[in-house]
């Protein structure tokens, strides 16, 4: 079966949608997306879907499912390079990509992880330090 | 054209680009008309398991733009004005695509009997008004 490769970089996962992809092959990449992040323990999620030039409410959902199942395990979804054609129409469309986080390209995608992953870190220290805290 | 299975969405989207592009249409309303398409035409895959889409290229008033029409066979849509509202789904999906398509093209018309099918028309001009 025809499958849309995952890479793991680091504590994040990239894809490149190169197609328009049609139904099966998109919820099959949501299944192995999810998949991975469980089995990786990955922090964030990358997609590049600056090739993809038809967004509909199809595809909008199921970007939406990866980025709210990613963050039931702790990981951030980034979708980068979306067509500026593509960006006009889910407005009209009426689609917003919750939980979604956007930048301009791949470069942009990881910088934002990269700071929220620190961001995320400093949190956790916190919240333990508080634990500290209270057990002294 | 026929459309019957999910493997017919792409190849009839790429049909759509060729008639938007062989009347010149920019990029952006060519995109707000296949994003339409795709909606309508997943809509008679999922409620009507599947129908017909007729192309054309029309002029009107010197203006030129593409007409789709997608006919299907299936139930119908008994309350209309309840299926277009944004949100609305009997499909527990998004309930966009049908107010969104009509958000997106410059005309649209939908017709509908239970028990008869549904066909909804849509037309989008080479530039977009
Ligand atoms: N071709 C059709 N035949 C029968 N019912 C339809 C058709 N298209 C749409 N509907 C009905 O209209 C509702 C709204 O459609 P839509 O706005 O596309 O949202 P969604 O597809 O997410 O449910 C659908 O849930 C369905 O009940
Ligand atoms: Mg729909």
């Amino acid at each position: 079966m025809e499958r849309i490769p995952i890479l793991k970089m680091g504590p994040f996962l990239l894809v490149t949608i190169q197609i328009d992809l049609y139904d099966r092959l998109a919820l099959t990449l949501e299944n192995d997306l999810i998949n991975m992040v469980s089995q990786t323990g990955a922090r964030g999620v990358l997609i590049d879907i600056s090739a993809v030039s038809i967004v509909d409410s199809f595809m909008g959902r199921i970007l939406g499912n990866i980025a709210s199942m990613s963050r039931i395990m702790d990981a951030e979804t980034v979708v980068v390079g979306m067509q500026p054609a593509v960006a006009i129409t889910l407005v009209e469309l009426g689609l917003t990509l919750q939980g979604v986080h956007t930048a301009l390209n791949v470069e942009k995608g990881m910088e934002l992880l990269n700071t929220k992953l620190i961001g995320n870190l400093e949190q956790d220290e916190e919240e333990e330090e508080d634990q500290n805290d209270r057990n002294d | 054209m026929e459309i019957v299975r999910e493997q017919d969405v792409v190849p009839f989207r790429n049909r759509v680009r060729e008639f938007s592009t062989r009347i010149g249409m920019s990029l952006v309303n060519q995109t707000k008309l296949i994003t339409a398409a795709s909606e309508l035409v997943r809509n008679m895959l999922k409620y009507a398991s599947g129908g017909k889409v007729i192309l054309e290229i029309i002029s009107h008033n010197a203006k030129t733009g593409v007409r789709l029409t997608f006919k299907d066979e299936g139930p119908g849509i008994a309350d209309i004005a309840l299926a277009m509202r944004d949100g609305f789904s009997t499909g527990r999906s998004l309930g966009l695509g049908l107010p969104g398509a009509k958000r997106l093209v410059n005309e649209f018309d939908l017709k509908s009997n239970p028990g008869e099918g549904t066909t909804v028309t849509v037309i989008h001009w080479k530039h977009g008004r």
